[in-house]
């Protein structure tokens, strides 16, 4: 392994350890819960759509994983003109 | 006092067959009472492995639904004595393994073995649960291959949840068995090493079986490898991995099948 990263080549197996650590992390915690994502949607969807009226199929949610954190991407397409309920 | 192994691993063609009729083999050889059960109904190969297959008359599924008593069902080896087969059907599916039947069978086995090892289907349905149900250890069987791994973490997780074992608040008895192993493309970085995959599963190691053409010869002639090539790698990989299952304290060494021997010196480590 040393002589092939003298030469560049990097090992593919630690490639492969990297990756399995990273998801099997994530795996472990969310598992019962892979509707995770799916959950978060819903709720979200509901509060937003009490203020703005919105198409539900123009949101995306997008789950990206890391090693030392992960995000959340919500992206929500909001018409225009806005009807926003103002409140009071 | 009787012991019920599952050998498992969520993915498919990993070795469990070939682990279970080598594992029962061996631990048979030993002067125990065993009794290798086919769970995979449907889909039966244990019988082809042990070179049974044309004396199969009652299986599993005749036992449950009381067509058949168990011990006609039960299959005698004609090398080893002491060990024995209890067949999966053929012809039916999954749905027709009752949880009550089961529970059944693998009481009646344990009054009559000292040791019963259940072949679990791949995959993590019914007769994947109803294989590892009444276990008291497993060995979960993996090969240093990433969808390997990660089924085999998936089916850890369920032993730790779904077995009895578990429900009743103990802690299930798992170990790993790294199959197909090649400690030459482990060294060259080419395959996870065994430390990648005990790091990750965290699980203690029952053995390490080396890739080995002796594994196909022996399913060609329907005989267990411990059997059919005691001698060759794989078989003392599995005779070792036996010992350890009954309490002996046996060193790990990867057994290499290369004629020179200089290879596996280099390379041959020892695990965890």
């Amino acid at each position: 392994m040393s002589l092939l990263s003298l030469f560049g080549r990097k090992a593919s197996a630690g490639v492969a350890r990297d990756r399995l650590q990273i998801l099997l992390s994530h795996e472990r915690t969310t598992t019962g819960r892979s509707d995770l994502v799916a959950v978060l949607r819903e709720e979200i969807l509901t509060v937003i759509a009490k203020h703005i009226a919105i198409d539900r199929d123009k949101v995306q949610v997008k789950m990206e994983r890391g090693k030392s954190f992960s995000t959340l991407e919500v992206d929500i397409e909001i018409p225009t003109p806005a009807p926003v309920k103002m409140a009071g | 006092m009787a012991k019920v192994l599952v050998v498992t691993s969520g993915k498919g063609g990993v070795g469990k067959t070939t682990t279970t009729a080598a594992l029962g083999a061996a631990l048979a050889m030993s002067g125990r009472k065993v009794c290798v059960v086919d769970f995979d109904v449907g889909l039966r190969n244990l019988d082809l492995v042990m070179g049974a297959e044309r004396r199969v008359v009652f299986d599993i599924v005749n036992v449950i639904q009381g067509d058949a008593k168990l011990s006609q069902a039960i299959i005698r080896d004609k090398r080893i004595e002491t060990l024995h087969l209890l067949p999966a059907s053929q012809t039916r599916d999954k749905d027709a393994l009752s949880s009550e039947g089961v529970a059944r069978v693998i009481g009646e086995l344990r009054e009559k073995f000292d040791w019963i090892i259940c072949d679990s289907p791949a995959g993590i349905e019914r007769g994947a649960t109803l294989a590892m149900r009444h276990a008291d250890i497993a060995v979960v069987v993996t090969n240093p291959e990433v969808s390997s791994v990660r089924d085999s973490d998936r089916i850890i997780g369920l032993l730790d949840s779904k077995t009895e074992k578990a429900e009743r608040g103990e802690r299930m008895d798992k170990r790993l068995l790294l199959t197909r192993y090649d400690s030459g493309r482990a060294a060259r970085g080419e395959m996870l090493k065994t430390e990648d995959v005990l790091e990750i599963l965290s699980i203690p190691l029952l053995g390490i079986i080396p890739e080995s053409q002796d594994v196909l010869k022996s399913s060609n002639l329907g005989t267990p490898v411990t059997v059919g090539s005691p001698t060759s790698a794989p078989a003392r990989a599995y005779l070792d991995a036996a010992r350890r299952l009954i309490g002996e304290k046996v060193d790990l060494a990867i057994p290499d099948d290369r004629r020179s021997s200089l290879f596996g010196k280099l390379f041959g480590r020892r695990a965890a």
